[in-house]
């Protein structure tokens, strides 16, 4: 109870700090609100310049390009899939133009709404000489670049907010002195860090739900899943980033190696999580690395929640990722941390 | 009777420092004691390290017996020299949060009082003067009912006025029982508000008492201060011990009739002289051969 009540005061302190800085937190929400609003506009397309088709292969084969001649066909990015249905379902939503099985007789998918998906079976069609091609139909409205980019956004803003709000907080903290301050009462550093984790995801949580739902309204953007589920990846992708915050704030004094040490971590989530581009034809070793990533499995399970409806059979290891590396950053954070500059 | 708060041996050393240097004192239930010394001379380290804010090389620090713990930080208040409040938080609010770290609750709008607060509670901490941060940081320091206070260099910075009503708020504290430990580089502070001084020079104490014991056991009388401009013999000759001070002698006379006739004619005239109380200012200066450097 006592500790309730000490984490309760460094709360309440905290979230008027941060509501009254009214910079910080116009900034907080107007950014994330203009980068969709700009995206919207500049991308009014689906967002892709390449023709993507998906070719249907046991799990672990590559792609052989003498296979068939279309498989040769230059400016085209051919995807392996190994999952039919998941494969359909991106053909669904325009976001492959055309999947292709090399089978005995070849078939191919593909959906007739998709000015994409006609041009590149043109293409197909011209480069093949197989009697008995079977082509199979699939319907479905198209996911629009800002319905798959608007996760990236908001994971992104929350991000940053994460990692910068908390982390150059503390060490503002500590170079001024509060700390030192707080380390002459009974507040122990476990408590203190409870408290701004707290105290920003319910900010987090707020602003982006701010921002979602303003984005939803004006743009129309695709929800096919569970809010619920949704708000549980939004909270677990929160504590795993300001986690990750407190622990590059634990012992550091100087804003600017804070800052260093932020952008280290921030750029690549920024280049490798998805945020502004899909990794699925990335190679098994980025792939890896995005693994490591927060924000990689807040993005993907937000996207699939979103854009294929997920639920939480789907995205539970995701989730399982983000609380292990939450109690991670939490636990050697709390245990590192310092009060004073030494 | 054991002591409220006992320093033993403590030492403190920074790569190629040793700020402090085997520096032990006891402090009684109810005083006022002061840390004195110049700046640089390990009174905020020693006193940090007492209040558990900067770990000791060695040492140990007892609270009513028992090594400093919870109940040490349960008990205390601490006024540090720089450090800084939130911003955008009002100075009721800064004291609410405070207040509720502790189990031990003082009365807020008594402290308020106490403080003179009363008319900034809405004011943001950063819109606060020298003067009104001070007396918040005093109103955080005694925010538990602590049974000890630590200031820290509390009135450095603030104009004549200011530090004399702090000097006042301090009297008050120390009346209600609280126990104060202070540090300060102004020996008249000092000489005002406490019971029991210890002089630290280069991360040592050198010397320990009660102000008016220890003036009086070094200087038994009063001080005559001659401009040197009016000295024309050698005052060393005389029986009693002389003080050589930029531009002016001082001679510390046990019977000042008898030094002025003694004095007499080494000097070209008495018109100049001035008699006054020995003060710790002297006595610091004494003992380190070094004036203050403040």
């Amino acid at each position: 109870m006592k500790s309730l009540s000490r984490i309760y005061a460094i709360f309440v302190a905290r979230n008027r700090e941060f509501l009254r800085d009214r910079g910080t937190l116009a900034w907080n929400i107007v950014l994330p609100v203009l980068l969709v609003a700009g995206l919207a506009v500049v991308f009014a397309g689906d967002g892709r310049d390449q023709y993507t088709v998906g070719v249907l292969l046991p799990a672990g084969e590559e792609i052989a390009r003498d296979a068939h001649p279309f498989l040769e066909t230059r400016y085209v990015d051919f995807v392996p899939f190994d999952d039919t249905a998941a494969a359909l379902r991106k053909v669904e939503r325009h976001q492959v133009d055309l999947l292709i099985a090399i089978d005995e007789p070849v078939r191919y998918w593909v959906n007739p709404d998709s000015p994409r998906g006609y041009f590149i079976e043109r293409v197909l069609l011209q480069t093949g000489t197989d009697a008995g091609i079977v082509r199979e139909d699939v319907t479905g409205d198209p996911i629009r670049y800002v319905d798959w980019v608007l996760p990236g956004i908001l994971g992104m803003n929350m991000m940053f907010s994460c990692l910068f709000g908390v982390g150059y907080v503390v060490v503002r903290y500590r170079k001024n002195g509060f700390l030192k301050r707080l380390r002459a009462t009974p507040l122990k550093p476990a408590e203190f860090i409870v408290a701004q984790v707290l105290s920003r995801l319910i900010l987090i949580l707020a602003i982006t739900a701010f921002v979602y739902t303003g984005t939803h309204v004006l743009l129309d953007t695709r929800m096919d899943g569970s809010y619920a589920l949704l708000l549980l990846v939004t909270v677990l992708g929160a504590i795993a980033l300001v986690s990750l915050g407190l622990l590059i704030a634990a012992r550091v004094n100087s804003e600017e190696l804070a800052g260093g040490l932020l952008n280290m971590i921030t750029w690549p989530m920024m280049i490798l999580s998805g945020v502004w581009f899909s990794l699925e034809s990335a190679g098994p070793v980025v792939q890896k690395i995005a693994g490591l990533l927060p924000l990689t499995h807040v993005l993907d399970a937000a996207r699939a929640v979103m854009l294929d409806g997920a639920g939480f059979a789907a995205v539970w290891p995701h989730l399982a990722w983000l609380a292990a590396m939450s109690v991670g950053f939490l636990g050697i954070g709390a245990l590192i941390f310092r009060w004073t500059p030494e | 009777m054991p002591f409220a708060l006992e320093a033993r041996e403590l030492v403190k050393r920074y790569p190629g420092v040793l700020a402090v240097d085997g520096v032990s004192f006891g402090v009684r239930d109810g005083i006022c004691f002061g840390l004195l010394g110049p700046n640089g001379a390990g009174k905020t380290t020693t006193v940090e390290i007492i209040e558990g804010v900067t770990p000791a090389t060695s040492g140990d620090v007892l609270y009513r017996g028992e090594p400093a713990g919870t109940r040490f930080r349960e008990e205390t208040g601490i006024q540090f020299q720089a450090t800084a409040l939130q911003d955008y938080i009002t100075v009721r609010e800064t004291l609410d949060m405070f207040r509720n770290l502790y189990d031990r609750r003082a009365d807020v709008d008594a402290v308020i009082d106490a403080c003179s607060l009363g008319d900034l509670l809405d004011r943001d901490n950063r819109k606060l003067s020298g003067g009104q941060r001070q007396r918040l940081f005093l109103a955080v320091a005694l925010i538990n009912r602590p049974r000890i206070v630590f200031l820290d260099e509390p009135t450095t910075g603030l104009d004549p006025q200011a530090r004399r009503n702090f000097w006042d708020l301090v009297k008050r504290i120390r009346k209600e029982g609280t126990t104060i430990i202070l540090t300060t580089h102004y020996m008249d502070e000092a000489q005002v508000l406490c019971d029991e001084i210890a002089i630290m020079d280069h991360g040592r104490i050198i010397a320990q008492g009660a102000p008016d014991d220890l003036l009086r056991a070094r200087y038994p009388g009063l001080i005559i201060e001659v401009p040197q401009s009016d000295v024309v013999d050698d005052l060393a000759t005389l029986e009693h011990r002389v003080i050589d001070e930029a531009g002016v002698v001082e001679i510390v006379a046990k019977d000042v009739s008898k030094a002025l006739a003694d004095l007499g004619p080494a000097v070209r005239t008495l018109n100049h002289i001035k008699i006054r109380q020995p003060t710790l200012e002297d006595l610091f200066l004494d003992l380190t051969g070094h004036s203050l450097r403040p």
